[in-house]
């Protein structure tokens, strides 16, 4: 359960940029969430709710998007979507690929309806 | 009224990873090797830094940050084994060691005289695999009482991991684990995986274990390795 730890990350990472661009209130949070990082959005939507209650995030919602496996083959170069995490290049049965995506948490956007949005 | 979206573009632990990359800088200043070892509760992380610590003493200093939830059982067993320079963190119900905790514990370590640092972490193959620690690599340990499926199970953990430890090898037959299975369930998430496949037990292929240790701290003070 590490969900827990990175939605309290999420969250100090959005309360400094709130405070950088002097923003009250949020609607949204969005983030970017690798296969291969194992978390489980329920579980990070959960925990986000938890520790956002009486804080300025208690009214935005979390708008996880979760990204699949993509790797590049070292060998022949190609791309390709890496299911159910066998890396295998399927154009030339290399096992040496470079993942491009699919690793990654990412908070990607934040949303807002304050009039003022700085860009600090 | 009109919701704006703000793009942030932020790593959500890019704290961590900042301070992780400290840690780095820092422990490649001393030529320390640094390895941050995994695996499921009992696998057997600490019997194999038992091991290690008494048969490479004479030859390096080692040091072990020992991570657990509760209780310094890890971190006592590994200073009777002789390793002299034995840390614990307790995370006190975290299921992950992450860059500052390690950061506060290194403080208290005398790098000047360390070759290689074990940092132990959680017995947990899910939480710890997000969180870089500023190691030279992660080594993962499975063993023969588990299910040969594991790296299958745990592909963000085999996939991060350039070392795997198959711990237990004096027990095959008496489970379901086939060890050429395991082999290639780990290969298939990670192709470049180097394999040790031992018994802590018996002692049983630690010596290739050992061997290869020796190496990395031989390569990383810039000396060749002793024939």
């Amino acid at each position: 359960m590490h969900e827990l730890g990175i939605a309290d990350s999420i969250v100090k990472t959005v309360l400094k940029e709130m405070e950088q661009r002097k923003l009250k209130h949020l609607q949204a949070v969005g983030v970017r969430v690798g296969v291969l990082t194992d978390v489980v959005p329920e579980a990070l939507e959960f925990s986000f709710q938890a520790i956002t209650n009486g804080t300025p995030l208690s009214s935005a919602r979390l708008k996880i998007e979760q990204v699949p496996l993509r790797a590049k083959c070292r060998a022949c170069g190609k791309e390709a979507e890496i299911e159910q995490f066998l890396f295998v290049c399927p154009h030339c049965e290399n096992r040496d690929l470079e993942i491009i995506q699919g690793d990654e948490l990412h908070i990607d956007y934040i949303e807002t309806s304050d009039p003022e949005v700085g860009h600090g | 009224m009109m919701t704006q979206r703000v793009n942030i573009d932020k790593k959500v632990l890019s704290e961590n990873d900042r301070l992780a990359a400290e840690i780095r800088s820092q422990l490649a200043r001393k030529k320390i090797v640094t390895l941050n070892l995994v695996s499921s509760p009992g696998s057997g992380k600490t019997s194999l830094l038992e091991k290690t610590l008494a048969a490479l003493k004479k030859e390096l200093s080692i040091a072990v940050i020992a991570g657990d939830v509760q209780t310094q059982n890890d971190a006592v067993r590994l200073e009777k084994a002789g390793g002299p320079i034995v840390r614990p963190i307790i995370t006190g119900g975290a299921c992950h060691l992450d860059a500052r905790m390690v950061s506060r514990v290194l403080a208290e370590l005398p790098l000047d005289e360390v070759d290689l640092l074990f940092i132990e972490n959680v017995g947990n193959l899910v939480c710890p695999s997000s969180y870089d620690l500023g190691e030279d690599m992660k080594v993962v340990l499975i063993s023969t009482t588990e299910g040969d499926d594991k790296p299958l199970k745990y592909p963000g953990m085999f996939r991060r991991s350039s070392t795997m430890v198959i711990n237990k090898v004096d027990l095959l037959g008496t489970s379901d684990f086939e060890l050429s299975r395991a082999r290639e369930n780990a290969l298939q998430i990670n192709g470049s995986l180097k394999v040790f496949e031992v018994s802590c037990r018996s002692g049983e292929g630690l010596d290739k274990w050992y061997a290869w240790l020796g190496k990395l701290v031989s390569d990383k003070k810039g000396v060749s390795a002793p024939e």
